[in-house]
């Protein structure tokens, strides 16, 4: 159990001397708390799994350090850093039982028979394995092996956090939501740091309580998911999480006042320094806009179509150039196919190159 | 859901049909007759029973010991090469590079050997062991080892062992190299996490996911040196004496040396039915081995 530090963490597979451009992960410094539940999420290719497996010492990173507990154990193998990783798909040793899979790693580090025996029950028993201990591991569904990975992880008292790649891809929907409610119950029962790498946002947002968003090898927003939600620091941000994801409009943006085409929004703080030259656009989540009957005053979108979740409508428009979506309200029926559009001033945010700017009260 | 029944589909077997007849039913049933009768040569034929079988199962007669003894040298001579060349062929394929332009390179020299033909690999031994001319026997005797394959049966073994060790451990180095690719990166890193050590990767990761290929090495590689012919034949002629006389060259002296045609009929009979046995065993222990892996559904 460990806090982990990140300092100035980089990595690329092309070598030191790559151009920073290029690295699979761009210096990073964050500070993990022990025990917390962290998702590390991104599209395939944005340097999560470079990230996990820098931590976990698959890969050892072309700069920084990494501290356990202040600790620099950078240098240190795999084997040294009491780290436990479950993979996307399960790892099982395929001539061994349940409980043998459980041992190994025990018995690799020359731990005694009984102490060995009194844990493999033990995580058998949180994990509900019981049943399965002595029958062959390769005999067992997919979901019960990826338990036995993390089994393998756990039964080591030592560890100072799991590392979770991608865990669920290969369970079935409907388990899936067994085992993260498993995955929470077990963070909450050992206090372990754990950090879950997904693509998928609904993983991240239930798993975690800390999520790190990554993009193109950098770290672009940590934070709980509600913070991702209302105040996405970065564009990608907002437009990854969510589904659909947020509204984009280039605008100009001067004092409290976003123009679009002309027209003008209301913003409910003030942006005066924006820099300039900078591409300036307002975000806005399709759950903060709604579509009504066109009226003066309103900017106006031609609706493209109507999209019915259940819960909820989205009406898809389209504004000169741009797509928007927004919420459309029990009842509402376009005849025209025109639309008007009213935002809530409160969640309208501004960017400056993609960044989230804090505008002043 | 009704099929389509349409018997005019048989004449496209039929060419089958007649190609196998000729070339493999044809053939044995030609054997089968021969291996009832005895001949004394100028075509004549003599109905002569199961005696030939009865003798060959019988040490005491010249046939049956001789065969006997042949198919003893063939078994000893098969576990001999096979204790050799399977540990061999695991270590060449444990040692082989993972990636790079190195695992062409390993690649095709290990495929080398496997390219020469038989009589080639048995010349090339036959001259590389020669005591005067040879560079391995020459060399050897220069070193104060009295090594002469011509005259002494341990060399002539020794000869014949490591020509086909050099021959064939390719074969078993390339499945199971194969084998060892199949393994997912996961694997390794994971034992690398659970702190195991390079014997405890071999033993929980390696071997179990080899299995499969070495098993198929293990049946290739019998067959193969259950049957081997022409590359002892080349180099010692079954000599000295019969002490490399396997039952192939056995079989090859009674047809065609001495045109007993009844006796070889009998004996290529009983060998065709060990090595068809052999296979049985083998295809049911593989399938068997491949059903247990199979995962049950819903077993969690």
């Amino acid at each position: 159990m460990a806090r982990i530090d990140l300092v100035d963490l980089a990595h690329s597979y092309g070598g030191n001397d790559a151009p920073q451009e290029s690295f699979a992960l761009k210096p990073v410094t964050m500070t993990w708390r022990q025990g917390g539940a962290y998702a590390l999420l991104g599209p395939s290719g944005c340097g999560k799994t470079t990230l996990l497996n820098v931590i976990s010492g698959i890969i050892t990173p072309s700069r920084g350090k990494i501290l356990f507990d202040g600790k620099d154990i950078t240098p240190l193998s795999t084997q040294k850093r009491n780290i436990a990783q479950v993979f996307q798909f399960p790892v099982i040793y395929d001539t061994m039982t349940v409980g043998q899979n459980l041992a190994f790693p025990l018995k690799n580090r020359g731990v005694p028979k009984a102490e060995i025996d009194k844990r493999v029950a033990e995580i058998g028993r949180l994990l509900d394995l019981e049943p399965h201990l002595n029958r062959k591991a390769t005999r067992l569904t997919a979901d019960a092996k990826q338990k036995i990975s993390l089994g393998r992880g756990l039964v080591r008292s030592d560890v100072a956090a799991v590392l979770f790649d991608e865990p669920l891809t290969v369970i079935d929907p409907e388990l899936k939501w067994q085992l993260r409610s498993k995955l929470k119950a077990l963070h909450r029962e050992l206090d372990l740091t754990m950090i879950y790498v997904t693509h998928d946002q609904t993983e991240a947002l239930t798993f975690a309580d800390t999520v790190v968003v990554m993009h193109d090898g950098r770290v672009v927003q940590s934070g709980t998911p509600a913070e991702l939600f209302d105040k996405p620091a970065h564009t990608f941000v907002g437009y990854f999480i969510g589904s659909p994801g947020m509204n984009i409009i280039p605008a100009e943006v001067r004092g409290r006042e976003a123009r679009i085409g002309g027209h003008v929004i209301v913003l409910n703080r003030a942006y005066d320094n924006l820099p300039a030259g900078a591409k300036i656009e307002i975000g806005v989540r399709p759950e903060f806009v709604e579509v009504v009957a066109p009226a003066p005053g309103l900017l106006t979108a031609k609706i493209e179509r109507i999209d019915d979740l259940g819960r909820i409508r989205f009406a898809r428009t389209r504004l000169g150039d741009a797509k928007l979506a927004a919420r459309a309200p029990a009842g509402f029926t376009s005849s025209d196919g025109d639309a008007g559009l009213k935002f809530d001033p409160s969640h309208v945010h501004v960017y400056a190159d993609s960044l989230l700017v804090e505008g002043a009260a | 859901m009704d099929k389509t029944v349409n018997q005019k589909a048989w004449f496209l077997v039929l060419p089958v049909f007649l190609v196998v007849a000729f070339s493999a039913v044809l053939p044995l049933m030609t054997v089968v007759n021969y291996s009832m009768q005895d001949t004394f040569g100028n075509n004549q034929f003599f109905w002569n029973g199961v005696g030939w079988f009865k003798e060959l199962l019988d040490p005491s007669t010249d046939l049956g010991g001789r065969f006997l003894a042949s198919l003893g040298r063939n078994l000893f001579f098969s576990l001999v090469i096979l204790a050799i060349e399977v540990p061999l062929g695991i270590v060449v394929a444990l040692s082989m590079p993972r990636d790079g332009w190195t695992v062409a390179a390993c690649l095709v020299i290990l495929a080398l050997p496997l390219l020469i033909p038989w009589n080639v690999v048995g010349t090339i031994w036959q001259i590389f062991g020669r005591p005067d001319i040879g560079l391995l026997g020459y060399v050897l005797n220069a070193a104060g080892i009295d090594y002469n394959y011509v005259s002494n049966d341990i060399d002539a073994w020794v000869t014949v062992i490591v020509m086909d060790v050099w021959h064939w451990t390719s074969l078993v180095a390339l499945l199971c190299y194969a084998g060892l690719k199949s393994i997912p990166e996961a694997y390794y890193q994971a034992a690398q996490i659970d702190g195991a050590s390079r014997w405890a990767v071999f033993k929980a990761i390696q071997l179990p996911k080899m299995n499969r290929v070495l098993l198929i090495a293990v049946l290739l590689r019998f067959m193969d040196s259950f049957m081997i012919y022409t590359e002892p034949f080349v180099v010692t002629g079954g000599g000295p004496g019969n002490s490399t006389t396997f039952v192939s060259i056995e079989l090859v002296k009674i047809a065609l040396g001495q045109f007993d045609l009844g006796k070889a009929a009998a004996l290529s009979l009983v060998y065709n039915l060990i090595i068809l046995i052999v296979c049985w065993i083998f295809y049911t222990v593989m399938t068997n081995a491949g059903a247990e892996r199979k995962p049950q559904e819903g077993a969690a």
